[in-house]
């Protein structure tokens, strides 16, 4: 579904992305495990269109979209949920919601969207009017991951959504994450430093070592690999 | 006191058309982040679209004023989308320095621009509403005073409506939020950028056109102080934000005009610049600003 080939991203004499190429084919949870600064975000951001790269194609069902504006991007159906969650702070949770609803036109189906939204995430419906801003980081975590789905993808892409969330939640948001694959068929692509949670639900892997891809393979092989062992596994 | 209520209205038009301009400022401070001091001479060739269409309409009629005020603002729409689309976008991510300059240069063939076009002789601008004299008790209003409040208040509630009951205006208020975030659910930054030139550059038209009425004549040079106290009256209110753009510049047309119908009149362009310094000793955020990290 999504393609990646010899990917270079740089931030003028910085080299973020060094010639990285991957796959992930529809209906998988793949992931993007990797220490910091190994140019993970830098690669989410290029496939979304927010960093334009040095060299390298991007394709998203089969169509390059290597050189799109981000919003040709989400008109597509690949979503973005950036690290940090960037939710509009000074904004109710409608609003924000409303705002994933964007590029959606007609009302009956964004509004089922939004009930759809309150299932998979009880708390957004109870805090319906609070400003975003106030919300814990978890919730605000939820409401990045409803706002993404309120645009219809098909595609997800993740950035550390377990970033400063309480451990408890990070369980919750992770199994939404596999329900939202599982029912909803959407393909997933997560970037995280927690490799232990994210090698459990996903299919495949890569690890990005200095914007390289170090390692790559099935997550289950990758689990008791020696060499992210040591690095990413704690031992 | 009737004499204070006189000068109470005589501020209040000129605040109405300080809060065109500085609504403008405020505007594309919101979505960019910077401030675009061309403005102001965007406002001067609104003065002159405005004195060019009057040619063509019928003089000191209601329609005939309206048209011309049409024609100033869509001039100006089309200015202020070609300001960005060919100064400021190609320097979207350049340092704001260079940003800062291009404006001041941008600022300076503006006015030598008119000057070689239309000379540098004041022009007098005709009278495009009708004339008359309005007596409420011991109060005169001038009736191109009270097109200037109308007009104003018309525009600015027709601004209001945009911002928050638009499909484009809260993608505007979703940029000046977070411009990456807002991308990210699918708006189109370069529409919203310009979208919000457009309207900026056409309520400087306006207030052009409303200027001009009141002090009938027009230079290319004409821009200038208006457009620095407009600057103030964003700054005072609170940069970004648009009822703080008009309480500003309300403000400061009031005090303005107070003083300078008193004994100190000749310090009156004195208090716009001290009022800012008071103000951002007091308030560095402005009145209805609210002080953020810049985010880099
Ligand atoms: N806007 C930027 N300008 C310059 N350098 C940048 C910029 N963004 C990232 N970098 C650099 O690019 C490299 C990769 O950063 P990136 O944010 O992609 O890493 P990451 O894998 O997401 O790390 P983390 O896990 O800490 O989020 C780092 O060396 C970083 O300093
Ligand atoms: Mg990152």
């Amino acid at each position: 579904m999504l393609t990646v080939t010899d990917l270079s991203v740089a931030y003028g004499p910085i080299k973020a992305v060094n010639g990285i190429s991957f796959e992930i084919p529809r209906g998988a949870i793949v992931t993007l495990i990797g220490g910091n600064g190994a140019g993970k975000t830098t690669t989410l951001q290029t496939i979304s269109g927010l960093v334009r790269p040095a060299a390298g194609v991007i394709r998203f069902n089969q169509e390059d979209i290597t050189r799109l504006a981000p919003h040709e991007i989400v008109a597509r159906g690949l979503c973005h949920v950036p690290e940090g969650r960037l939710v509009f702070a000074n904004l109710s949770v409608a609003e924000n919601l409303a705002l994933g609803a964007y590029l959606q036109r007609d009302s009956a189906s964004i509004d089922r969207t939004r009930e759809h939204v309150f299932a998979l995430f009880p708390r957004l419906k109870e805090r319906l009017k609070q400003t975003a801003g106030t919300l814990s980081g978890g919730e605000q975590q939820m409401l990045a991951i409803g706002r993404a789905l309120m645009g219809w993808p098909t595609f997800l892409m993740l950035d550390e959504p377990s970033l400063g969330i309480a451990p408890r939640l990070v369980t919750t948001i992770f199994e939404k994450i596999v329900e939202i694959n599982r029912e909803e068929g959407l393909t997933i692509l997560l970037v995280e430093q927690n490799a232990h949670l994210a090698l459990e639900i996903s299919s495949h892997a890569y690890v990005l070592e200095t914007g390289q891809i170090a390692v790559a393979g099935a997550s289950r092989d990758l689990r008791d690999d020696p060499r992210l062992k040591a690095a990413y596994l704690g031992g | 006191m009737s004499e204070f209520l006189q000068q109470l209205i005589n501020g209040l038009s000129l605040g109405a058309i300080y809060a065109l301009l500085a609504l403008g400022y405020t505007m594309v401070y919101g979505v960019l982040r910077f401030i675009n001091f061309a403005h102001a001479d965007v406002f001067m060739v609104g003065s002159f679209a405005g004195y060019y269409a009057a040619r063509h309409a019928p003089a000191g009629t209601l329609w005939g004023g309206l048209a011309v005020l049409a024609a100033a603002m869509a001039a100006c729409a089309v200015l202020g989308v070609l300001i960005e689309r060919f100064a400021y976008r190609p320097l979207r991510h350049a340092p704001k320095l260079n940003v800062l300059i291009a404006a001041i240069g941008l600022s300076l063939l503006l006015e030598y621009g008119v000057q070689l076009l239309f000379g540098a002789t004041p022009r007098n601008f005709p009278q495009v509403f009708p004339s008359a004299r309005l007596q409420f008790g011991p109060l005169t209003v001038s009736s191109n005073q009270l097109v200037v409040i109308v007009v104003s208040l018309g525009l600015l509630g027709g601004l209001q409506w945009i911002v928050f009951r638009t499909r484009l205006g809260a993608a505007m208020r979703a940029v000046s939020l977070n411009p990456r975030a807002a991308q990210l659910v699918g708006i189109n930054l370069n529409t919203v950028v310009a979208f919000t030139f457009a309207l900026g550059s056409a309520l400087a038209g306006a207030g052009g056109v409303l200027y001009a009425m009141n002090y009938p004549s027009i230079d290319p040079f004409m821009g200038v102080m208006p457009g620095l106290k407009a600057f103030v009256a964003a700054i005072l209110g609170g940069i970004g934000s648009l009822p703080g753009a008009a309480l500003g510049a309300l403000i400061l047309g009031g005090a303005e005009t107070l003083v300078g119908g008193s004994a100190y009149s000749t310090y009156k362009d004195a208090i716009a610049f001290g009022l800012l310094i008071v103000i951002m000793l007091l308030r560095p955020a402005g009145l209805l600003g609210r002080l953020t990290v810049e985010k880099v």
